[in-house]
């Protein structure tokens, strides 16, 4: 019984504590895991992590999921997902609740509107991080070049997102793979030699 | 029917979602608002503004709100099947094929060729938001909560709860 608990209380602190989602929880989940409970060491955490940024969806869960069934197989796993977002979700169905319920009275709506700037402006955070990210990945021009392309396909041509993604994730596996022969076949040698080292 | 209709909403914008949840928002508003219209972009705004006071995953919060409005506890439990699971399970499975995926320049490259879609989807949002904002509160309003917010959030660096919370009382008292 003792890990099922440890696996509890370890993601539904880190569930209650993290804000701004999945990804500002990352650093409190390594904790609970390599500090405190010692589920896994650095670097296992740290290959976890790289490892579950290759997938797409929510982080948090991705890595609540691989740490739970590490430690207690399947069920590990579903524990501690559901301890780590359970908390949070009845704290937005209890809000959200009360929030409609009164939702004709204008002092609601009034909350309602002096909050929406400050979404946008979050919103507007998060694109610049993503942005800023690209930037420091692809370089800026290339950055420039895929934004650009994105606000025309997206906004003006009207095409699905996923579309979109589908598109650009192809072209990168290409062109990483590309790139991968073209360094394998002259250069093979100085790689092996690194990888040693 | 509408249990499938949420699997799927949930399940296309978390697939396409690189990054966590808060790159999923976009997509999640994709569907939720523009393909099924179980909600109006300002309710989604609403949405979006309680789950940033509440701690925790945002993907998960907002899922699994939004199919307990659309589709009741078992919607919920869709909702959020379909936003956790594919990857949970993904995640565990690829981990027996770890050595495959070592290679991390093609990860690199493949999460870095969709951050700048993710930016521009995030970008447009954040704009619809200032013209909802402008259009119901008034541009003085909207100067003061912006300017406001940004001083707070990213120069004095108050918790963004609080900040969320302050508007939330500034709106009530000068905007009803």
């Amino acid at each position: 019984m003792k890990p099922f608990l440890d696996l509890t209380i370890g993601f539904a602190r880190t569930g209650v504590t993290g804000y701004g989602g999945g990804p500002s929880t990352i650093p409190l989940i390594e904790y609970e895991a390599v500090k405190k409970y010692k589920w896994m060491t650095e670097d296992e955490f740290g290959q976890t992590l790289a490892l579950a940024n290759t997938l797409p969806g929510p982080i948090a869960t991705k890595m609540a999921a691989y740490i739970g069934y590490k430690v207690k197989g399947s069920l590990g796993a579903l524990v501690a997902i559901v301890a780590h977002i359970l908390p949070s979700l009845i704290g937005m169905v209890g809000m959200l609740g009360i929030l409609y319920k009164y939702r004709s009275s204008p002092f609601v709506s009034g909350m309602v509107a002096g909050v929406t700037p400050i979404i946008g402006l979050m919103l507007l955070e998060m694109a610049y991080k993503f942005a800023d990210k690209a930037r420091k990945g692809l370089g800026f021009p290339i950055m420039l070049a895929l934004s650009g392309i994105s606000l025309v396909v997206l906004q003006f041509l009207n095409v699905h997102p996923g579309v979109m993604i589908g598109a650009c994730l192809v072209g990168a596996f290409s062109i990483a793979t590309f790139r991968n022969r073209k360094k394998a076949a002259p250069d093979s040698e100085v790689e092996r030699k690194e990888e040693s080292i | 029917m509408i249990y499938w209709d949420i699997f799927w909403a949930f399940f296309i914008s978390n697939l396409l979602g690189y990054g966590g949840g808060p790159s999923t928002i976009p997509f999640v508003q994709n569907e939720v608002v523009n393909r099924y219209e179980w909600m109006t972009l300002h309710e989604f705004g609403d949405l979006l503004a309680i789950a940033n006071v509440l701690p925790g995953p945002i993907a998960t919060k907002m899922g699994g709100f939004i199919g307990y409005q659309v589709g009741g506890i078992p919607g919920m439990l869709i909702a959020l099947a379909a936003t956790i699971l594919p990857s949970a399970i993904a995640v565990i499975i690829l981990f027996k094929f770890v050595n495959l995926f070592k290679d991390s320049q093609h990860v690199k490259l493949l999460t870095g060729s969709v951050q700048p879609v993710i930016a521009i989807l995030l970008g447009v949002l954040a704009y619809q938001f200032f013209i909802t904002a402008f259009e119901t509160s008034g541009i003085v309003h909207l100067l003061i909560l912006t300017a406001a917010g940004w001083l707070l959030l990213y120069k004095i660096k108050v918790h963004p709860a609080l900040i969320i919370l302050c508007a939330l009382g500034y709106g009530g008292v000068f905007l009803s």
